[in-house]
């Protein structure tokens, strides 16, 4: 194997193949593994599926605006401050908390059966309510000024719990983030009032495509102009919770260039497929396939803008980013503990500087990675620009997020790679970083 | 209170000042002192002179004494305050020329240190002084405790006996900050730092080191050989209190490390700034927005060595802004010091690779910078000092325990 492996089958492959097929099913039996076989095998199959859309309700606009509403914009503030404000404090305290007693004790559990437990979403909104928190108060949510670093602060704490179900409870106030912040009064009006009550809606924002080098302005979705509205085609991969999502925002080409539109999910072309991943397999990901989707001229949010669609990707980027450090402070709360209990040569394996250093290396990242995501997002919501910020606040998540996760299985050697602890799970969520477009917004 | 990582506007003039003197004074002549070693650059003198007058006007300390923490009372409230209008100044000069700021006088490691620990009364003695820092021997580095020149009481004086290596600027400045052992047998908190100034008896430059960079600025061997110092020149508290341990002396690195971190993320950001403009005119423009590895891998170079850049950068304001706001900030110095020291190597050793014959040859400073960074990963605490400083802060160990 000196470079590339060209090798293909030859006679001895072929045979060992044959064999392979012969001996699978009376092995099975042999060793009394057949009905543990079919369990796994229908554990499966429940999570591999192929539908059409959700649709449980209809969106309609109950009250008419002839403005949209738009939370206030914070003041720029031209100083270095890492001090939150007390709201953001009582904020992150409680979604702290949450995330500690409601979302860790279920992270292995909703990570085994790909989906995040319904009482979980549910108290996700009344008790934390994660999507009223950007919706100003005359749409009925609570109002107050635009905060990315409060999504920030938030997306961290959640994913100091668990990043799966943290997704699974973001991805509804992507949705309706975006309303706020690019919906126009028609829009806001029919969709948002789902958000603020307590029955509120799955719902995802949709911007992966499922190829190699994925960019996130280069999409193979496409919009075509018809004289009612667009006709949608295209595949969106790792879309949370797709399956009981009543509502998308889908990324597609429109004239060659990316917008965002809201296709409700009943509508018809839309159909689910599973897509289980590597992890983050608490948010229930899948395909959508969008196959001669009609939607209405309404359907275009934000007028189709290139600056719209270029925040929309630098927000969620941020909010992956903010999701990564909160994984990655969940990797060193761990390690930490575990390098001072476990003993080898006689003594605990923190006192050797191998050991050691990769813990320092850990924090140094995590805490440079942190400040770089808490700059990009407090110049979003100063009105700064913050593309460059955003794209490096990615860049060293996606770096030292895995490297983080990797450190923390290297670090419990064979333990790390079992399940009786959680790092493994964070290993394979922490690798989603790099891949991730849309589906969270700060 | 409310979360925000920019530099406050009312630093603009300072931070200004200081890209003036690095494009108009430093960046001139830093190949001309690169390449004559040892000569003196006079050019400094008068420049020297310009900044002390802008220390003593108004807000916003520009170099080394800047990081004075004030006694008087915390006003509520955020503050933007000396620290880090110090390390500001010192990234845009070192984005000038490392070695030439290392030469500033009245601007050395030591005036930090002096600046750091001193009483009231030894600052308005030795507050104008250009003070050199003497800690490392020819028998030991990194373990600072190994300490092995002596200091003994004699009446108003103590005597200095030993011999210290890798004094910056030691043959230009006219003061010496020398850490030195009350009783070696008590350990680290017989370890006292003592002005020493140029000219006392018993005190002798002995030698100049050449250098693979910061070739302008002189790295002395100073030897001590019952060097009388008056007693009253001793910095912080006279007495051994062992419970105190090495903390009197260690207080000037919480302030110096996020300094020599500045230094790093200046000239990295030297080089950053060098291979953008050459990579533009290669026809590689760098997108923030597209992922790397969909731009070329020269963009997707350039856009990891920012990004570790952003955090060098962020971590060093950090720890000066809690020195700033009365917060300890020994781990995030140290973070700082090991993020911005790595950084620094790496991304003006890859900004060479980048630049090719054009990067390595001496018609374009990048290669001087790639030498010059590299000390910044090893004075004021190695790479793995801090490292060990970190780790033994978040695993709650001690120096016995984690070696």
């Amino acid at each position: 194997m000196s470079g590339r492996n060209t090798r293909g089958r030859d006679a001895m492959g072929a045979g060992l193949a044959m064999l392979t097929k012969l001996a699978q099913a009376p092995l099975i039996d042999r060793l009394g593994l057949r009905k543990q076989t079919e369990r796994a095998v229908y554990e499966t199959s429940k999570a591999g599926f192929r539908a059409v859309g959700a649709a449980n309700r209809t969106f309609s606009a109950v009250q008419k605006r002839n403005a949209p509403a738009r939370p206030t914009g914070a003041p720029e503030r031209g100083q270095f401050d890492l001090t939150p404000t007390d709201e953001q404090k009582m904020i992150v305290e409680a979604t702290a908390e949450f995330a500690a007693e409601q979302l860790r004790p279920a992270g292995s559990a909703a990570d085994d059966a790909c989906a995040a437990p319904e009482t979980i979403l549910k108290r996700s909104i009344t008790e934390l309510g994660v999507t009223q928190v950007g919706i100003p108060d005359e749409l009925g949510g609570m109002g107050g000024e635009r905060s990315a670093t409060t999504g920030v602060l938030v997306a961290e704490a959640l994913a100091h719990g668990d990043m799966g179900l943290a997704v699974a409870i973001l991805a509804p106030a992507a949705v309706s983030n975006a309303l706020v912040l690019w919906g126009d009064a028609s829009q806001q009006s029919t969709y948002l009032p789902a958000f603020v009550g307590d029955d509120v809606p799955a719902a995802a924002l949709a911007i992966n495509e499922p190829r190699p080098l994925f960019d996130p302005f280069a999409l193979q979705t496409t919009a075509r102009r018809t004289p009612g509205g667009f006709v949608l085609d295209g595949v969106k991969s790792l879309v949370p919770r797709a399956a009981s999502a009543e509502l998308f925002v889908i990324a597609a080409a429109l004239d060659g260039a990316p917008a965002l539109f809201l296709v409700e999910s009943g509508t018809s072309g839309v159909t689910i497929e599973s897509e289980p991943a590597m992890g983050l397999r608490a948010a229930s990901t899948a395909r959508v396939l969008l196959d001669g989707v009609t939607v209405p001229a309404s359907a275009l949010l934000g007028g189709g803008s290139a600056d719209t669609y270029a925040d929309c990707i630098r927000l969620a980027r941020i909010g992956w980013a903010a999701l990564a450090c909160g994984t990655g402070r969940a990797v060193l709360d761990y390690v930490i503990p575990y390098v001072n209990e476990r003993h080898a040569f006689g003594e605990p394996i923190s006192h050797r500087q191998a050991v050691a250093f990769m813990v320092s290396n850990i924090a140094i990242e995590l805490e440079g990675a942190r400040l770089t995501t808490l700059r990009a997002a407090a110049r979003a919501e100063q009105g700064l620009s913050f593309a460059r910020e955003a794209g490096l606040a990615r860049r060293l998540t996606a770096e030292y997020g895995m490297q983080i996760g990797s450190a923390g299985v290297q670090l419990l050697g064979g333990h790390g790679y079992v399940k009786e602890h959680p790092v493994e799970r964070w290993y394979r969520d922490l690798r989603a970083i790099a891949v991730m477009e849309g589906v969270v917004l700060v | 209170m409310s979360i925000s990582l920019e530099v406050p506007k009312k630093f603009g003039m300072l931070i200004n000042q200081a890209h003036q003197v690095s494009l108009e004074v430093f960046r001139p002549i830093s190949r001309k002192y690169d390449q004559a070693e040892h000569a003196y650059p006079k050019e400094l003198d008068t420049l020297a002179a310009l900044i002390d007058g802008m220390n003593d006007g108004g807000e916003g300390g520009t170099g080394a004494r800047g990081v004075r923490r004030d006694s008087s009372e915390q006003k509520p409230g955020n503050r933007n305050g000396t620290n880090m209008s110090s390390v500001l100044s010192i990234m845009e000069a070192c984005w000038g020329d490392v070695a030439l700021v290392l030469s500033m006088p009245r601007q050395g490691l030591g005036d930090a240190a002096i600046a750091s620990v001193a009483n009231d009364e030894q600052l308005a003695r030795f507050g104008k002084l250009w003070a050199s820092m003497a800690i490392t021997e020819p028998g030991f580095g990194s373990d600072s405790a190994a300490v092995s020149t002596t200091a003994v009481r004699d009446g108003d004086y103590y005597v200095l006996n030993g011999e210290k290596i890798f004094v910056t600027a030691g043959g230009r400045s006219n003061a010496v900050v020398v850490w030195a052992t009350l009783d070696k047998s008590k350990g680290r908190a017989a370890i006292k730092s003592f002005v020493v100034e140029k000219g006392t008896p018993g005190m002798e430059v002995e030698r100049l080191e050449h250098k693979l960079g910061i070739r302008a600025s002189d790295t002395a061997t100073i030897r001590f050989t019952d060097c009388r110092v008056p007693a009253a020149n001793l910095l912080g508290s006279p007495e051994i209190e062992v419970e105190q341990g090495f903390a009197g002396v260690m207080q000037t690195f919480d302030n110096t490390r996020p300094l020599v971190a500045g230094m790093a993320v200046g000239c990295a950001r030297a080089a950053l700034d060098e291979i953008e403009d050459l990579l533009a005119e290669a026809g590689v423009v760098v997108d923030y927005d597209r992922p790397a590895y969909a731009q070329s891998a020269a963009a997707a170079a350039y856009l990891q060595m920012e990004a570790d850049w952003e955090a060098a950068y962020l971590l060093t304001l950090q720890a000066t802004w809690m020195a700033d706001n009365r917060k300890p900030n020994s781990l995030q110095a140290s973070m700082a010091k090991a993020k911005a020291g790595r950084v620094g190597v790496e991304i003006t050793t890859r900004c060479v690779e980048l630049a090719g014959s054009l990067g390595y040859s001496e018609n374009s400073l990048l290669e001087k910078w790639a030498r010059d960074s590299k000390i910044l990963d090893i004075f004021e605490g190695t790479q793995q000092i801090q490292q060990l400083i970190v780790a033994r802060r978040l695993l709650n160990k001690t120096s016995a325990e984690l070696k």
